[in-house]
């Protein structure tokens, strides 16, 4: 399946554009901008839109709004006098509350909102009202954690994704926040809206530069930098572009289209569709991990009381791993080759680490030592048994350090070969150099593929780093 | 007409648990127990409240936040059903909220005078906010008395705490004389929590009572801290650290509230009287009321 983000879209939330767009060229410039991205939706092929809101905040969690048809006559707090927004709107609820299956599964709080009356926030209804005005696609709308920061954003995307992927639907991403954010604080006529500040105007001209260029894990990149610059800090930090990049795919490789930038009451509104394509300007140096899965508050000012989290060490000479807890403990390895499904690396069940399937892929960059198996096409390939196997045994003993164990714990291995007759020979001769003081007891199986093109991948069963040796 | 006063001020804060747990007939989401010492406290502020014969309820709440500049419910009557965009498994209440509309136009005006940006917010559509609902019902379950509901202007996200407390006092400046001009007897609620960093997880159970505590050690002793000022009569100290208070317990006192309730009342320099403190998902929670010596400030 291609991925399911068929579109992104990032919108303001002030209700001039939909309410009194008449007032200002540029709140119409907006309004239309809104007009040209709602075409672009209706276009695409999208099954359901999925508006991730700056302005619903929330604490616990994150939540999803779930209720088939909500409907209220919806007021802002602040410009209450330019009249009332009714909305009756079109939930996919389904999806929603597959979302928060998917989130929970990845560590996150999440909640399905489901209750006549729930009010939803004013940048949701203008984006829907504008985007979605006929509800002719389903929605699912989700708030934004007012403590959440880039782990938490990234993994919110990620489950989405899942649950995308798991109904076989497509969807428009929807952010709906402004770039620079400072209102005037001060009633102001129409015609006297502008850009808060210079500063301002500069760093959103530069973001609309990088959108328009389709670089959208770039500006992801740069969201610390924004909230430094150009947000007034209500919240820990700028986080809609992590959750717009986590969700299209984290690159580049978009057509940016700005249709519309514009000041609303002194912030910068800008109307941008970002869609899929081959190309790419290139990346900006990424310098963030990737995240798969949330592990909770990081109680930074706990003190020394709270145990750190652990983390992979294959560095020589380096402290040991903190073993997980004996029940249930889980092991994510940040130098290991990231899991190709909703796994850990590891789980430990009392005395024993279960290690999840590894293979020969590379950490970090996911090459093949000798070669993959297979082309894009599917054709087969020659390739090299022997440094797939060393490699495998490689990310095991990263696997097994990060859990604070070893190699030379081993008790169980099942190893598996996609071609028993090709390969047998030279996996074992490899597993020979590693094994054999260890003597752990091993099965071989042949089996049809494995999910990557490689050739061999091995289920470990290890003694936990702080239980003693029989 | 005689002139008005402020009879009583007190911090009433606004969490949604303490309604659920109450199980009015107005809230839909009921709960076996939870939070007694902080509902308990409630009541004893209620006993001392009702032994004043008050007019109406002056409530400055944290939880209808304007960019631009402070706004007041303008008209007579607002009823609808509120839901807790947060805690909406906890709160879903039928409000019937009557307004003193003169007296929140006079303290508009005058707050205006002052040089502050005020609005008064006429839209019949508009729904109240779920902290002022809290706190007005906690304190006055009965929903007998008219009140005047002030915004909370964000400016110390915008600006600074110092920023925010200048115009909080000024506001409390024109609340006072308002109140005292009106020939009325008010009650002024400040509707914020202490320490605010929440927990981001809930308990299968909310009211499990087992897992409610406050969030850090650091919080604790920041409310203990503020809680002391009041206990000693220390009301200008308290606005003099509300900048440290405020960035290092994380405290709702940024709404400015508190700086507006201890200005109205003139830096009280007599005990507060505080009736319990307790944590909601973390947070820390002081039920207090104030009533000048000799009966008014």
């Amino acid at each position: 399946m291609s991925h399911p983000i068929v579109k992104s879209v990032i919108v303001p939330g002030l209700p001039h554009p939909l309410l009194v767009p008449e007032q200002n060229p540029g709140w119409q410039q907006i309004r239309d901008g809104f007009e040209a991205a709602r075409a672009e939706i209706a276009a695409s092929g999208a099954d359901v839109i999925v508006v991730y809101s700056t302005m619903w905040p929330s604490v616990i969690g994150h939540q999803m709004q779930a209720r088939p048809e909500p409907e209220w006559v919806h007021v802002d707090d602040i410009f209450h006098g330019l009249g009332s927004i009714p909305y009756r709107f079109r939930m996919d609820a389904d999806l929603a509350h597959a979302w928060v299956d998917r989130a929970r599964g990845r560590g996150l709080m999440a909640r399905a909102v489901d209750y006549h009356g729930f009010p939803i926030d004013t940048g949701s209804v203008v984006a829907l009202k504008l985007l979605n005005p006929d509800n002719a696609l389903p929605a699912v709308i989700v708030s934004s954690n007012v403590y959440a920061d880039r782990a938490e954003t990234i993994v919110l995307g990620k489950a989405l994704l899942d649950a995308l992927e798991e109904q076989g639907k497509t969807a428009c991403a929807v952010v709906v926040s402004t770039l620079s954010n400072r209102l005037f604080t001060d009633w102001i006529e129409p015609h006297e809206d502008r850009i808060h500040s210079p500063k301002d105007e500069e760093w959103n001209n530069k973001l609309l530069e990088f959108l328009a260029d389709g670089r959208l894990e770039d500006v992801a990149q740069l969201s610390r930098v924004i909230h430094n610059q150009i947000r007034v800090h209500k919240v820990v930090n700028f986080k809609p572009m992590w959750w717009l990049a986590a969700v299209a795919g984290q690159h580049n490789r978009f057509d940016g289209a700005v249709h519309a930038y514009a000041p609303l009451f002194g912030t910068g509104g800008a109307v941008v569709t970002l869609t899929p394509s081959a190309s790419s300007v290139g990346d900006k140096e990424f310098d963030e991990d990737d995240v798969d899965v949330y592990r909770g508050d990081r109680n930074v000012l706990d003190g020394p009381s709270t145990p750190a989290p652990a983390r992979a060490s294959s560095t020589p000479g380096a402290p040991a791993a903190p073993a997980p807890p004996r029940d249930g403990g889980t092991v994510h390895a940040a130098a290991a080759p990231k899991p190709v499904g909703a796994y850990p690396h590891a789980r430990r069940v009392g005395d024993l680490l279960y290690l999840s399937g590894v293979g020969s892929r590379t950490p970090g960059t996911d090459a093949i030592p000798g070669g993959p198996v297979r082309d894009g096409g599917g054709n087969a390939l020659d390739y090299d048994i022997e440094a797939q196997t060393r490699q495998c045994i490689e990310n095991v003993r990263l696997i097994l350090e990060a859990s604070g164990s070893s190699l030379d714990r081993v008790v169980d291995v099942t190893a598996f070969l996609i071609d028993m007759d090709r390969d047998f020979a030279g996996y074992n001769a490899v597993y020979r150099e590693y094994f054999e003081p260890i003597q752990a007891t091993r099965t071989t199986l042949a089996i049809q593929a494995l999910p990557t093109p490689i050739a061999v991948e091995l289920k470990v069963v290890a003694l936990s780093g702080d239980v003693p040796k029989p | 007409m005689s002139k008005g006063s402020i009879v009583a001020g007190c911090l009433a804060p606004h969490p949604p648990h303490l309604v659920y747990a109450d199980n009015p007939p107005q809230n839909e989401p009921k709960a076996e127990c939870g939070w007694e010492e902080l509902r308990w406290g409630y009541e004893r502020m209620r006993k001392r409240l009702d032994a004043l014969d008050y007019d109406v309820l002056v409530v400055h709440t944290p939880h209808w936040q304007t960019y631009v500049g402070t706004h007041f419910l303008g008209l007579p009557r607002f009823q609808s059903l509120s839901v807790d965009p947060i805690f909406p498994n906890l709160f879903r209440f039928q409000y019937d909220l009557s307004v003193d509309v003169d007296l929140a136009e006079d303290i508009c005006a005058r707050a205006a005078d002052a040089g502050l940006v005020t609005t008064m917010m006429r839209n019949p559509d508009f729904r109240v906010d779920y902290g002022t609902i809290v706190s007005c019902h906690m304190t006055r379950p009965a929903w007998d008395k008219p009140v005047v509901c002030i915004s909370s202007c964000r400016s110390t996200a915008w600006y600074s705490v110092e920023v925010m407390q200048e115009q909080a006092l000024a506001l409390a400046k024109a609340t006072r004389e308002a109140v005292e001009a009106s020939g009325k007897r008010a009650v002024l609620l400040a509707s914020n929590s202490l320490s605010h960093r929440h927990f981001t997880n809930e308990s299968d159970v909310p009211e499990d009572m087992s897992q409610e505590h406050i969030y850090n050690h650091g919080q604790y002793l920041w409310d203990m801290r503020l809680i002391e000022h009041i206990r000693q009569g220390r009301g200008r100290e308290i606005v003099d650290e509300m900048p440290e208070f405020i960035t290092q317990a994380i405290s709702e006192a940024d709404a400015g509230s508190m700086t507006w309730l201890l200005g109205a009342l003139g830096m009280p320099a007599y005990p507060g009287e505080v009736h319990a403190y307790g944590t909601v998902i973390g947070t820390g929670n002081a039920v207090v009321s104030w009533v000048p010596p000799g009966g008014a400030a």
